[in-house]
């Protein structure tokens, strides 16, 4: 799928007024607090994950930010939903390359879906960690980092 | 553009002429016309500055105060008559009452540490503002902690001014030290730092003013307003970044012990003791940034051949009309609204969602259009939580700024409530 600048913009736009998910979970197996600093995007991810089974049962997020963050965030917990615990941490690192201008979707092999649809980030270096912090979040929250994450 | 704004701008002050001596100006971003609205972040510089500091390297370089040779006495000179442009445009008494440092950040540390070794002690007080930036907040803080002594915090009113009824009962015989800005970085606010300053010294403190903000855009008379020190930052007045410096009063520069150690600031070293120099030089260890010093000097040198007045009443003119645009916005909430503004402008955006127009998709919405905006909470925390915003966008203008590119960046900000701010 190709970028289409159009389909971002719908998409960031209802996800950032519309934000899938936008709960706490009471009693999540996991959660961890995620900030920008520079800039003020701060969320909170919640995750049930079925540890027998290693699999992501529901994700879900709290917080503020900018309409990048909350969609990307958004966009997270829908895809999520069912996969494993070590497809998201592959998808994290594949997300990344992919706004970092690492690694081409178009080209290269990725399980991403249709979260290629932030591939047009890797223009605007600023707007990266606004797109990565669900991402770093979520996997602080598998790893149990109690502390928080911060992308600076 | 409306006929009062000609009539206003163009007697005063010939903006494409001075346009024409910011090389950086004439760029395209995206196709188009660079608007450079990120005046309070930093000032680009006129050609007559890049030429300066280019002759200076190529033909006039060399050490200063240490060497005995034709070039190094030269660039000495050189120096020390930057030094005296400065104080001059300060209207400070003597050039050795300006320290050169980095900038107001490391000014500022420069008198907290120094002062505060001197003279403070647990129990003592100081105060600063709600809306100070952060490098006139955490130095303080931090002295605080190490002294045992206690920050108080002047109040500020809903449209952005001081609580001045409320800084008289925060001073007390305990007060040592008032530290607060000429010209909020994140409002505009233009603070009243003469009366400020009498009555901090009617309880017997000392008064620092952060002139980060103000130094470009209004005439100083630092003995005027009679306050003991007052920052500036070289690359806010369209110099070189990496040189600012600090006015002080004589008799209390020659109270303080060094910050920074080293070469230059000494009279006579051995292993066993060592004797500090005189001020100005006590405080400037080390090799200084020789050639932006000299590119200070050729910055005023702009600055006066423009004149101080004509710049303050044209960025005056600006902000009026960028205000009167930002109110016939539907959606747009100036935060900050100080009788007396510096040419800033700090905005929120109400839009079609309560979700929209976050400042850093404002700005890069804006950015779409050539426009340089910046967003965010500007270092200054403290003030974004009194007026319960995570952040503002902010417009802030200089003289080389003109009406038509306020208009360019209300229809921008216009274009963006139906799309949300999110830019493609």
């Amino acid at each position: 799928m190709s970028y289409d600048k159009e389909l971002y913009q719908q998409v960031i736009l209802d996800h950032n007024r519309k934000p899938r998910n936008f709960h706490v979970i009471e009693d999540a197996s996991h959660n961890c607090h995620g900030v920008n600093p520079l800039c003020g995007d701060d969320i909170t991810v919640y995750i049930n994950v079925d540890e027998e089974a290693g699999k992501i049962n529901e994700v879900s997020f709290q917080g503020s930010g900018c309409a990048i963050c909350k969609a990307s965030t958004s966009l997270m917990t829908a895809f999520l939903k069912g996969k494993t615990v070590e497809e998201a941490k592959q998808i994290k690192d594949e997300f990344h390359k992919m706004i970092l201008g690492e690694m081409d979707p178009e080209k290269d092999e990725h399980h991403l879906g249709k979260l290629t649809l932030f591939m047009g980030i890797r223009e605007y270096p600023s707007r990266t960690k606004c797109a990565s912090l669900a991402w770093h979040t979520l996997v602080g929250a598998l790893d149990r980092k109690f502390d928080g994450i911060s992308t600076e | 553009m409306t006929e009062a704004n000609t009539s206003v701008a163009d007697n005063v002050l010939d903006v494409e002429k001075i346009r024409k001596d910011f090389p950086i100006l004439s760029q395209t971003v995206r196709g188009k016309p660079l608007i450079y609205l990120d005046n309070a972040a930093t000032t680009h510089k006129p050609f007559s500055v890049i030429e300066r500091v280019r002759s200076f390297d190529a033909e006039q370089y060399g050490t200063v105060r240490r060497g005995a040779y034709s070039l190094s006495e030269k660039a000495t000179q050189l120096y020390e008559e930057s030094r005296q442009k400065v104080a001059d445009f300060m209207g400070a008494e003597k050039k050795g009452e300006i320290v050169f440092t980095s900038g107001t950040t490391q000014a500022i540390n420069l008198v907290a540490h120094s002062f505060g070794k001197r003279f403070i002690n647990a129990g003592d007080e100081i105060i600063i503002s709600n809306i100070e930036h952060h490098a006139n907040t955490v130095p303080w803080q931090v002295l605080c902690e190490e002294r045992g002594a206690k920050l108080k915090v002047i109040p500020v009113s809903d449209d952005g001014e001081l609580i001045m009824e409320e800084y008289e009962k925060l001073l007390s015989p305990k007060t040592r030290m008032v530290a607060v800005n000429h010209v909020s970085n994140a409002l505009g606010t233009i603070n009243p730092v003469k009366e400020i300053t009498a009555k901090a010294h009617a309880v017997g403190a000392k008064v620092l003013i952060d002139g980060a903000q103000s130094s470009a855009h209004m005439k100083l008379d630092v003995q005027d307003i009679d306050c003991d020190f007052y920052t500036f930052s070289g690359h806010k007045m369209y110099a070189p970044s990496g040189i600012g410096g600090v006015y002080g009063k004589m008799e209390l520069w020659e109270e303080l012990p060094p910050y920074v150690t080293g070469g230059d600031m000494i009279a006579e070293v051995t292993l066993e003791k060592t004797t500090y120099a005189k001020p100005p030089a006590r405080f400037e260890a080390g090799t200084p940034p020789i050639t932006q010093v000299i590119g200070l000097g050729a910055a005023i040198d702009y600055l006066n051949s423009v004149g101080m007045d004509k710049i303050s009443d044209y960025e005056n003119s600006l902000l009026e009309y960028g205000t009167r645009l930002f109110k016939e916005i539907e959606g747009v909430r100036i935060i900050g609204n100080a009788r007396h503004k510096a040419s800033l402008i700090s905005f929120s955006i109400n839009g079609e969602h309560p979700s929209d127009g976050h400042p850093h998709d404002v700005v890069s919405w804006l950015d779409r259009d050539g426009i340089a905006c910046r967003g965010g909470h500007h270092c200054a925390q403290p003030t974004m939580i009194r007026y319960g915003v995570p952040a503002t966008t902010r417009a802030s203008m200089a003289f080389y700024n003109t009406t038509e590119e306020l208009d360019a960046l209300a229809e921008s900000i216009r274009n963006g409530f139906p799309y949300g701010f999110v830019a493609l």
